[in-house]
């Protein structure tokens, strides 16, 4: 199990997984269609959205499109870096075993 | 480890479906049809036959081609507002620009064929060629959305098969030109946007 305490305890569920997959692949995303992605209910989402935040592993920022306001999430430079090495822990876990 | 498999499995899938652009309408589709429909009922109106190749008087010709040519850039210029309306409708209801990533992706893999398509058909017109250029418009179409189909939902795919289809038999039974043209651009135009409609846009909206 040692090879265990290399993984990031911030990623550890897999909704969180999840927000950082999407946010990967994508520049911005809405909490709308973030929802609608991983099927999560608004607060179970916004919770994980926090802890990733707190973690500064995501950023967002708050628009208006056309006249409703809508939270838009991206993934930092930090969150990028640690997605990366927690995959590679991941791929090297898998083919370990 | 059957966890960890699960996880990677998810993501996967995650990042195929996120960067794709779901914001497109079933309602686009069904105006850009009634659109291509109404053109092609004036067109029809105005020449009275539907085996475009049957334009062989020149005198007749001159007369002809400038109106459809106005007739099609009407169809154009409708369909294209009227469907990014209801995708920009669409993009809204989901919190999100429509001018993002997914959809900058869309446009420019439609972008090249369409736009090499659009100048052989002025091509083909210019030349004489005049009853080639509207199956060739359902041929090209068709490549652009089989090619735009892999940044959007799988059913753009088939659509765009089905233009091709079209396209092609049309080549062949000239003497149904118009009807081929109506058929592609109208009928399956509005059976993919209710297809559409029903499969996406009633779950979000």
């Amino acid at each position: 199990m040692q090879i265990l305490q290399n993984f990031n305890k911030a990623f550890e569920s897999k909704a969180r997984l999840g927000i950082m997959s999407v946010l990967m692949v994508n520049d911005e995303v809405s909490f709308i269609v973030l929802k609608d992605l991983l099927s999560m209910t608004d607060g179970n989402l916004a919770t994980h959205l926090r802890a990733l935040e707190e973690a500064n592993y995501i950023a967002f920022k708050k628009e208006f499109i056309g006249r409703k306001p809508s939270t838009v999430y991206s993934v930092t430079d930090e969150g990028k870096k640690a997605f990366n090495e927690h995959l590679n822990e991941l791929e090297k876990f898998i083919k370990g075993s | 480890m059957n966890e960890h498999l699960e996880n990677l499995k998810e993501i996967r899938s995650l990042m195929e479906r996120s960067s794709k652009f779901l914001s497109l309408s079933g309602l686009s589709g069904i105006s850009a049809g009634v659109c291509a429909l109404l053109g092609a009922w004036y067109a029809h109106q105005k020449i009275h036959i539907d085996a475009l190749y049957l334009l062989f008087d020149p005198v007749v010709r001159q007369e002809i081609v400038p109106l459809l040519l106005i007739d099609a850039a009407f169809v154009l210029i409708g369909a294209l507002l009227s469907g990014a309306f209801f995708t920009i409708r669409k993009a809204r209801k989901q919190g999100l620009n429509v001018w993002n990533s997914t959809s900058k992706r869309l446009l420019n893999s439609m972008l090249v064929p369409l736009f090499a398509g659009g100048i052989f058909c002025l091509g083909l017109i210019y030349n004489g060629f005049f009853w080639i250029a509207f199956p060739a418009t359902l041929v090209f179409y068709g490549i652009a959305l089989v090619n735009a189909s892999k940044y959007t939902v799988r059913d753009t795919y088939y659509l765009g098969m089905g233009e091709i289809v079209l396209g092609i038999i049309s080549l062949f039974l000239a003497r149904w030109n118009l009807i081929f043209w109506a058929a592609g651009f109208g009928v399956l135009h509005i059976v993919y946007g209710v297809v559409m409609y029903f499969k996406y846009d009633k779950i979000t909206a």
